[in-house]
C-alpha cells in the first residue's frame, strides 16, 4: 500500500548528496601510474627542496616492500595503483594573494558548498584554507593571524617559507614506515594544511581546512601538520566533500599534531565524502592516519569527528600521551548507511605519568551498512596513575545493518584504572510511530532520536559546525527506517 | 460538508496480517461526548485504536472513517495527530536520549504550524509545560528526563496524560489507560483527563473495567464483541457488565455459527 511515508522515502533517497556536482575547470593531471619518476615529477611540480624529495623516495621504496593490511572488518575492492593518477591540481597560481587571482569557477564551487573564501565580516571567527584536489586554493585571514606569529598556510608554502619548522616536525608523529597508506602518502602527498601556533598564543579564531575532491581517477593524498608550541591553544576544523562518481576514488591522508608543554589542540572533522550510491557503487575509499603527540607535560589533544560519508572509512585518530599529566580525547559519531563500511576508532598510548584518556564512540548503522569500532588503550609499564574511560555505543536502524566492537586493552602498570562500557540499541518502528502520533514526521523523529544519541559528541564541536553536523546526520539517514 | 459528528465510522473492516479483526464496526461520536468501549480480550478494541491512529499494522479492507468531515483513512499518522487526534498508548514506548522537553516542543510546534500559528518561544513553551505539569499533577522529575526512560508503568500513563494536556486534542483515545494503575494513580489520571477536557473535546475510553468510568463518566457505553459493536447504551450498561460479565452479551449478539465454535471464555 503506497502511502505518504513511502513517497517521502523515495523522494529523499534520490539525489540526497547535494555536494555531488563537478566543477568545470582546467586541471593539471599527470598520467596514471606510480613509479619513482612519478614521485620525482610531483616533487618537481611543487618545486621542493632536495631533503623533501629524499623523504618521498625513501617512503616510496619502502612502500614497494609492503602489502595492504587485511585485518580490518572491511571488504575492500581491488585497488590498482597503476590506474590512478597521483597528482591533479586546478590550474592556477599557487597561493593567490587576493581573491581576484582565484579562478571564479573555484569561488563558485566553494560558495555552493557554503565555504567562505572571502573574509566576510560576520565570519571573522573562522579562517579557511580551501583545498581543491589536494591543492590549497586560498587561505583566508593569513595576515591577521601572522600578526600574532601564527602560521596558517598550505603545506607546500610552509615547505618554501618555513622549511626548518617543517623539517623538524614532519614524520615525527607518523614515521614514513608507519603503515601501508601512510607510507604511500609520504611518497606522493600533494598538499594539505600547515599550522604553527607560537609559545603562549591562544589562536583567536577557528582554523579550518576544507577539502574538496574534483578530478576523477585521481587519488588524493593530503598531508597536514599542526604544531602547538608551549602553552598555546588552537581549535581546528576539517571538512570534506567530493563529487558523485561511479568509480571508487582513493583518499589516503596523514595528519600529525604536536602539542608541546601546556599546549592544547582541538581537532574536529566533519567528513562527508561521497558515500557511493544506494547500491554501493562508487564512493570514496578513505584510509587516513591521524595521530597526535602530547609531547610536553600538561598538554592536551582532542579529536572530534562526525563521519557520514565515504564508501569505506578506515581511520584511528590517536594520541600518544608522552608528557606527564597529558590528556587525550576521542569523540566520534560514525554513520554507515546503504552499503557503506567503517572500521574506525582510536589508539590511546599512555606513556607519561598521570595521563588521562577519554573515548566516546557512537556508531550508527542503517541500510546494509557495517560499522566497526576498533580501539586500543595501551598503558606502558612506566605509566604510573593512568586513567582511561571508554564508551562505545551502537545504534542500529533496520534489520540488515551491522555493528561490531573490537576493544583492545593492554595494561602493563598496576596503578592504571581503565573503564569500558558498551551498549547496542535499535530505533524501532514503535518509537517512530509514537513520534508520528504526536504529530512528528518520520524524518524529524529519526532526527530527534539520532541527535539525542549523538548529542554528547556533537556538543564537542565548535558551535558553528555543530548545527551543520546535526543536519548532516539527519540527511545521511533519510530513508533508512524500514 | 461538515455534519454533526466529529467521528463517523461506517461498516469498518480491518485485518492484521490476513486475519480479519474488525468485522463491520459502526460508531458515531459527537463533539464533547465521552464514549466508553468495553469488551472481552480479543474483541478488537486495540485494533480499532490502531486504525484510528493510522498504524500500518492494521489494514482496512472495507468501510469508511470520517473525521471532522475528512476521510481519516487517507491521512498520515502525523497529520491525524496534528489535526487533533491523540492516543494515550496502552504500552508507551521509551525513547532514550530524546528529552521530554525537546520532544514536546517539537510536537507542540508541529501542531501550531499545522494550524497556521507561530512556534512558541522557548520561554512561552516552558511556561506552558509548567502550567500543564501542575494541572495533571505530574512530577517535574519525570519531565526532565528522556521520553518514558526508566518510568514505572504508572508514571508512563501519567506522562501520556501530561502530553495530552500539552496538545489539547479534539479527539482523545484512551487505550486501556487504567491497566497497571493502583487506585490513587487511577484517580490522578482520571482527574487529569477531566481537567483537560474542553466542552468540545471528545473522548473514547477503551477499557475492560468499570472503575475508570466511575471517574470519567461516559455519555455512551458500547460493547465490542468479535470485531463489531454489538450493544450501545448509557453509563448504566457498564455497571451491568460489571455485575453480569460478558456472556449475556454474546448470547444476545447476532453472531454467526462460525464465531460460536471459536473458543471464547
Amino acid at each position: 500500500m503506497e502511502n505518504e511515508q513511502d513517497k517521502i522515502i523515495s523522494d529523499v533517497t534520490s539525489g540526497e548528496y547535494k555536494f555531488g556536482f563537478v566543477t568545470d575547470i582546467e586541471t593539471d593531471v599527470i598520467p596514471v601510474g606510480l613509479s619513482e619518476d612519478v614521485v620525482r615529477l610531483i616533487s618537481s611540480k611543487k618545486e621542493e627542496p632536495e631533503w623533501l624529495l629524499e623523504f618521498r623516495l625513501k617512503a616510496y621504496r619502502h612502500w614497494l616492500t609492503m602489502k595492504m593490511p587485511t585485518w580490518a572488518n572491511l571488504k575492500i575492492p581491488e585497488i590498482n595503483y597503476q590506474e590512478i593518477s597521483f597528482y591533479a591540481a586546478p590550474r592556477q597560481k599557487i597561493a593567490p594573494s587576493s581573491l581576484s587571482d582565484v579562478d571564479p569557477e573555484l569561488i563558485k564551487t566553494f560558495n555552493k558548498l557554503g565555504i567562505p573564501l572571502e573574509e566576510q565580516k560576520h565570519l571573522t571567527g573562522v579562517a579557511v584554507d580551501a583545498v581543491m584536489d589536494s591543492v590549497s586554493v586560498k587561505t583566508t585571514f593569513r595576515e591577521t593571524l601572522a600578526e600574532m606569529g601564527i602560521i596558517f598556510c598550505s603545506f607546500s608554502e610552509a615547505v618554501k617559507e618555513h622549511p626548518s619548522l617543517v623539517q623538524k616536525y614532519l614524520a615525527s608523529v607518523v614515521p614514513y614506515t608507519d603503515n601501508f597508506f601512510a607510507t604511500l602518502n609520504s611518497a606522493v602527498f600533494s598538499d594539505g594544511s600547515f599550522c604553527y601556533i607560537p609559545k603562549g598564543v591562544r589562536c583567536p579564531m577557528e582554523l579550518s581546512t576544507y577539502f574538496r575532491i574534483n578530478a576523477s581517477n585521481t587519488g588524493q593524498f593530503e598531508r597536514t601538520l599542526l604544531i602547538a608550541d608551549e602553552e598555546s591553544y588552537v581549535s581546528y576544523l576539517e571538512g570534506c566533500t567530493a563529487p558523485m562518481r561511479d568509480e571508487n576514488q582513493l583518499h589516503a591522508a596523514v595528519v600529525e599534531i604536536i602539542a608541546e608543554r601546556g599546549a592544547e589542540v582541538k581537532y574536529s572533522t566533519v567528513q562527508n565524502w561521497y558515500p557511493g550510491d544506494k547500491d554501493g557503487k562508487g564512493g570514496i575509499l578513505n584510509f587516513v592516519t591521524k595521530r597526535g603527540m602530547c609531547k610536553g607535560d600538561d598538554s592536551k589533544i582532542s579529536w572530534t569527528q562526525v563521519e557520514t560519508g565515504s564508501a569505506i572509512t578506515w581511520k584511528y585518530p590517536s594520541c600518544i600521551l608522552r608528557g606527564n599529566n597529558s590528556v587525550g580525547e576521542f569523540y566520534s559519531v560514525a554513520v554507515t548507511n546503504n552499503h557503506q563500511q567503517a572500521d574506525t576508532g582510536t589508539k590511546m598510548m599512555h606513556i607519561g605519568k598521570n595521563t588521562r584518556s577519554t573515548i566516546v564512540s557512537k556508531g550508527i548503522s542503517a541500510g546494509f551498512g557495517q560499522n566497526s569500532y576498533r580501539g586500543l588503550v595501551k598503558v606502558l609499564g612506566k605509566a604510573e596513575g593512568a586513567r582511561n574511560f571508554s564508551q562505545c555505543d551502537s545504534l542500529l536502524l533496520g534489520h540488515n545493518c551491522g555493528a561490531h566492537t573490537f576493544p583492545y586493552l593492554e595494561v602493563d602498570n598496576p596503578t592504571a584504572i581503565v573503564e569500558h562500557e558498551a551498549t547496542t540499541s535499535r530505533i524501532g518502528e514503535d518509537q517512530i510511530f509514537y513520534c508520528n502520533q504526536r504529530g512528528i514526521s518520520t524524518e524529524d523523529a529519526i532526527g530527534l532520536i539520532v541527535n539525542g544519541y549523538a548529542r554528547e559528541v556533537l556538543n564537542k564541536l565548535p558551535m558553528e559546525f555543530a548545527v551543520e553536523a546535526q543536519k548532516l546526520l539527519q540527511i545521511s539517514l533519510e530513508g533508512s527506517v524500514g | 460538508m461538515k455534519n454533526n459528528f466529529l467521528l463517523e465510522i461506517k461498516e469498518l473492516r480491518a485485518s492484521i496480517d490476513t486475519k480479519e479483526i474488525l468485522k463491520g464496526l459502526n460508531l458515531e461520536v459527537g463533539p464533547g461526548e465521552i464514549h466508553a468501549i468495553m469488551g472481552p480480550n480479543g474483541s478488537g478494541k486495540s485494533t480499532l485504536a490502531n486504525v484510528l491512529t493510522g498504524r500500518e499494522i492494521a489494514t482496512v479492507t472495507h468501510g469508511s472513517v470520517t473525521y471532522d468531515g475528512h476521510n481519516l483513512l487517507e491521512m498520515s499518522p502525523e497529520e491525524r495527530a496534528r489535526d487533533g487526534i491523540f492516543l494515550s498508548f496502552q504500552y508507551p514506548i521509551e525513547i532514550p536520549g530524546v528529552s521530554m522537553v525537546n520532544f514536546m516542543k517539537t510536537a507542540v510546534n508541529e501542531q501550531r504550524k499545522h494550524n497556521g500559528l507561530e512556534p512558541l518561544s522557548a520561554s512561552d513553551f516552558l511556561r506552558l509545560m509548567r502550567e500543564k505539569k501542575e494541572l495533571v499533577e505530574i512530577d517535574s522529575a519525570l519531565t526532565n528526563r528522556s521520553v518514558n526512560e526508566g518510568f514505572s508503568g504508572g508514571e508512563k500513563k501519567k506522562n501520556e496524560i501530561f502530553q495530552m494536556a500539552m496538545l489539547e486534542p479534539r479527539l482523545a483515545l484512551l487505550d486501556e489507560t487504567d491497566s497497571g494503575l493502583d487506585i490513587d494513580a487511577l484517580r490522578i489520571v482520571a482527574n487529569g483527563v477531566n481537567k483537560i477536557r474542553r466542552p468540545d473535546t471528545s473522548v473514547i475510553v477503551i477499557t475492560h473495567y468499570q472503575r475508570l468510568l466511575d471517574y470519567i463518566v461516559p455519555d455512551f457505553v458500547h460493547v465490542m464483541y468479535d470485531g463489531r459493536i454489538v450493544k450501545s447504551a448509557g453509563p448504566e450498561l457498564a455497571l451491568e457488565l460489571e455485575e453480569r460479565g460478558y456472556d449475556w452479551i454474546r448470547k444476545e449478539a447476532d453472531v454467526s455459527e462460525e464465531s460460536w465454535t471459536t473458543d471464547r471464555k
